[in-house]
């Protein structure tokens, strides 16, 4: 049983001073990932019937090789901060809350070093 | 987890049947949750079928029927029956709405009846609002100013200043938008919730109030504030016709503007 008053349970442990930073990085993230979508959509759709050689040889070319990291690091920072707001959202016990955003942090991180170096490792 | 099912003892069982009076011809069926702490039941649905050619146009006035003529135990809140003190303020045909504003016209088949959504019940429609109404004192709903009250004067604001209220003055606190919101449901505990919000905003564009830096620092927070992902419920559900959805967005646009 609490018996603390209404406006002590809401003033809680006040404002955290943050929060526009996570909101802001996001919106400028989708406006980035617009275009990159569109031009990996495209490339994948031009590409249905190619083969191996020729995917590789368009992934070696510095325009591709370039926007494919940007599409990649962009991406996986938008889908981690995404994922830890469905977090934040749903989970209220704060030891899972703070164990699943780590493994969405290292996920995210673990998958983006792998993409970039095997893109690199094709195109250098 | 979120809570997305009802525990065992919260279970909407079927409820008793009010059969109307002998000679009604024109019949509509009223199904209103029920419930009290007293007697330990599972809530209940009842139904009370009501002469609508003996019964006012709203919502609201079938309640009054019901509770004069045919069940005094039910029970709701309301008091100006004219859509401004936002007492009556439940779930009419799966919307949050003010039972005196919601024409019985408007809802198609039997009027279904419940307490706002996702709030601890006190009885039968009534519903525990002293969190709400903590947070709506959190944000200060006052003016705060640092310069010394002009004497014999009012506080001046220019007509355009003044029509920077309109559409957020005229909010009631009736707790319908806050109450439809999901992330409300799920962690109302720290996020603020639309209508609180709304209020913010409208002292934070108040062009008398001299704190509107302070009142930025305290809603700077992911939960606060945050956890609005502007599905818009709110400004869908108002009963006033506003629009929180777009105050809290302002709110996120002075974040960002005082960011430099």
């Amino acid at each position: 049983m609490s018996l603390n008053t209404p406006i002590s349970k809401v003033r809680g442990l006040g404002s955290a001073k943050s929060g526009t930073h996570h909101w802001w990085v996001q919106k400028i993230l989708t406006i980035a990932l617009v275009p990159l979508t569109i031009w990996f959509v495209a490339s994948v759709v031009q590409m249905t019937n190619a083969d191996y050689f020729t995917v590789r040889a368009w992934l070696a070319s510095p325009v591709s090789a370039i926007l494919m990291l940007l599409f990649i690091i962009i991406g996986l920072h938008h889908l981690q901060l995404g994922v830890q707001s469905i977090v934040e959202d749903y989970i209220p016990h704060e030891g899972t809350k703070v164990f699943l955003k780590l493994i969405i942090l290292f996920g995210c991180t673990l998958i983006t070093v792998a993409s970039v170096f095997s893109v690199l490792k094709i195109a250098l | 987890m979120a809570e997305f099912r009802l525990p065992k003892n919260s279970t909407v069982k079927k409820g008793k049947y009010f059969k109307a009076e002998d000679g009604a011809t024109n019949v509509r069926k009223f199904n209103i949750y029920r419930w009290n702490e007293d007697d330990g039941e599972n809530p209940r649905l009842d139904t009370y079928e009501v002469d609508m050619d003996k019964c006012g146009p709203m919502v609201l006035d079938g309640l009054i029927k019901i509770k004069n003529e045919i069940d005094p135990t039910l029970t709701f809140r309301r008091s100006c029956r004219e859509g401004v003190c936002g007492s009556c303020a439940m779930n009419v045909a799966g919307t949050n709405t003010l039972a005196c504003t919601k024409d019985n016209d408007e809802v198609k088949g039997d009027i279904n009846i419940y307490p706002l959504p996702h709030m601890e019940v006190v009885k039968d429609l009534v519903t525990d609002l002293t969190h709400f109404y903590a947070q709506y004192s959190s944000i200060k709903p006052w003016m705060q100013t640092v310069s010394p009250t002009p004497s014999g004067a009012e506080r001046l604001q220019s007509p355009e200043d003044r029509a920077k209220l309109d559409g957020l003055y005229e909010c009631v606190l009736c707790a319908s938008c806050s109450t439809s919101c999901p992330s409300y449901w799920w962690n109302s505990d720290k996020y603020l919730g639309p209508a609180v919000l709304l209020q913010a905003y409208r002292w934070l564009i108040d062009s008398r109030d001299e704190a509107t830096g302070e009142r930025l620092d305290d809603l700077e927070d992911p939960f606060r504030l945050y956890r609005c992902h502007t599905i818009m419920n709110c400004t869908s559900t108002c009963p006033k016709g506003l629009n929180p959805a777009k105050a809290i967005a302002e709110i996120k646009k002075m974040m960002v503007e005082r960011q430099g």
